[in-house]
């Protein structure tokens, strides 16, 4: 059956899909077989790549639209459309790719098999999981999926960020916003800070009375000393960040109360943005390869799991040691792992690689500051390259700050085009 | 004589394979995560000669070129690998 035929089977239905799917093996045995297990910034990624190198791709993804996350704080914040964030996937299937438009639901590692939630399975000889992160609905007393919709996370943008964007406008002015950051590791170390620095910029520029609360669970964060000098000069007195040793934990939500409750202090909310603690998405875990932390341990070199041969783990799952949960990540680490795949079908090593992260955080209009790194395996982990990356020069122009900004826009311009364009 | 076209045949291929295919060297399969297309404000590589790479981000290193990030990256690479990469992405122009 030729691949393009193939293609046309697939998209013909669930019932068309499992007889096609449950195939003999023998079938497509001339390209090495390759499963890809989500289509975010890792997976979509790591599924051009291995297509272009001369494996046979199947991208498991049930959503037909994907939501980005980075820049979606400038969604809450009212100065850019949901619909920036989206993208779909007929690039992908133009180049060859096959999409099974639905779930994974588990893996059989003996078997090498995908099995999906309609119960079709699909045979591979290399399995790629890069499945996001799953907010943890039970690590936080009070903070369940129904809760959700009155606290949003907004930690994976969609309605959710649409609902918290919803709630600051219908907020009064006077009104308090409380956010809650959890502790390491989650998804986009940064991204909890440019969310209180553009919300914070909201409330200044439409509802000045108005107050922004930071509960955090760490001591440090992230671009720390470039956020809190921004929030000095352009948000005193409306944004206000609580450490973990001033009693910033969160340890319980009431939705019905409309309180944050701390080891310390209850704080009423007008409006609660909760990022709570998270995990490898579920897969992972049904897969067997994300350990007791809720995270993937992968090789360095291949990304391949450290509990289970012939499959990978790259992005915000895998624990990726010094490099961040980021999609700037996700995106690299997906084209050394397709590398790495592509010559371990063919029976070849790879060689110790670097990779590189960048991410870009917006504090407030034309101010956008950067932390960068250099990685290479070390220690069976992925290191910092001594003397590399750092974040942007303290006390720098606003003329560095302006161009920072926009080359942040030219970089997720140019990062949706290599994942998704 | 068939034998000796065959083996060279073979070898061929498998010379032409491994250059088709060829690893990217460490760290440079990184770069288009910022430097696609022209058109935006983070430069394209593309048309860029290896020599003006390495130049660059020696350039980089060493502070003698202004920048806000790239200064911090290129600090990861020594003068051999920064060469490599800047071969590999010079080679890559017209590759999709």
């Amino acid at each position: 059956m030729s691949r393009a035929s193939r293609r046309g089977v697939l998209s013909g239905g669930a019932a068309t899909l499992a007889l096609t799917l449950a195939a003999p093996r023998a079938m497509g045995q001339a390209r090495p077989k390759a499963v890809v297990i989500g289509g975010g910034f890792g997976g979509a990624t790591c599924a051009r790549y291995l297509n272009r190198l001369g494996v046979a791709v199947t991208l498991i993804e049930p959503n037909a639209t994907y939501i980005a996350c980075p820049f979606s704080n400038l969604v809450i914040h009212g100065s850019r459309d949901l619909a920036a964030q989206q993208f779909g996937y007929e690039a992908l299937k133009r180049e060859g790719i096959v999409i099974a438009p639905e779930m994974a639901a588990g893996v059989d590692a003996d078997a090498r098999l995908v099995r999906l939630a309609s119960g079709a399975t699909l045979p591979y000889d290399r399995l790629v999981l890069s499945p996001g992160i799953d907010i943890r609905f039970d690590a936080l007393p009070g903070y369940d999926e129904a809760a959700a919709q009155i606290m949003p996370h907004a930690w994976k943008a969609g309605p959710q960020t649409l609902l918290l964007r919803s709630q600051l406008e219908a907020m009064r002015d006077g009104g308090v916003v409380v956010m809650s950051v959890p502790a390491n590791p989650y998804r986009c170390p940064p991204g909890p800070y440019e969310r209180a620095s553009l919300i914070a910029h909201y409330l200044k520029t439409y509802k000045p009375k108005s107050k922004l609360i930071v509960l955090d669970a760490k001591d440090a964060f992230s671009k720390q000393k470039l956020f809190q000098t921004a929030w000095e000069e352009l948000y005193p007195g409306i944004l206000e960040w609580v450490a973990l040793g001033a009693g910033g934990k969160t340890t319980e939500v009431s939705v019905k109360d409309m309180v944050v409750v701390t080891e310390f202090d209850r704080h009423k909310a007008d409006v609660a943005n909760i990022i709570p603690p998270q995990q490898a998405g579920r897969i992972a875990v049904a897969a067997g390869v994300a350990d007791k932390s809720g995270w993937c341990p992968i090789d360095p070199v291949t990304f391949e799991s450290k509990l289970r041969p012939n499959m990978h783990v790259i992005g915000d799952a895998s624990i990726a040691g010094a490099m961040p949960k980021s999609a700037f990540a996700a995106n690299a680490q997906a084209k050394v792992c397709a590398s790495a795949v592509a010559l371990l079908l063919r029976g070849e090593a790879p060689a110790s690689p670097k990779l590189l992260n960048t991410c870009y955080s917006i504090v407030a209009p034309a101010y956008g500051i950067s932390v960068a790194g250099v990685y290479h395996p070390a220690g069976g982990l992925l290191a910092d390259v001594e003397g590399a990356g750092g974040v942007s020069t303290l006390g720098a122009s606003s003329e560095v700050r302006a161009r920072e900004a926009a080359y942040a826009d030219s970089w997720f311009k140019t990062i949706a085009a290599e994942v998704f364009g | 004589m068939t034998r000796v076209r065959a083996t060279v045949l073979a070898f061929l291929f498998s010379m032409s394979s491994a250059c088709a295919q060829s690893p990217a060297p460490p760290g440079a399969l990184s770069c288009s995560g910022c430097h696609g297309a022209a058109g935006v404000e983070i430069p394209s590589l593309s048309g860029l000669s290896a020599d003006e790479i390495t130049e660059a981000m020696g350039a980089f290193k060493s502070g003698a070129r202004p920048a806000t990030l790239m200064n911090r990256l290129a600090k990861g690479f020594n003068e051999t690998e920064t060469r490599a990469i800047s071969q590999w992405l010079a080679s890559q122009r017209s590759a999709p």
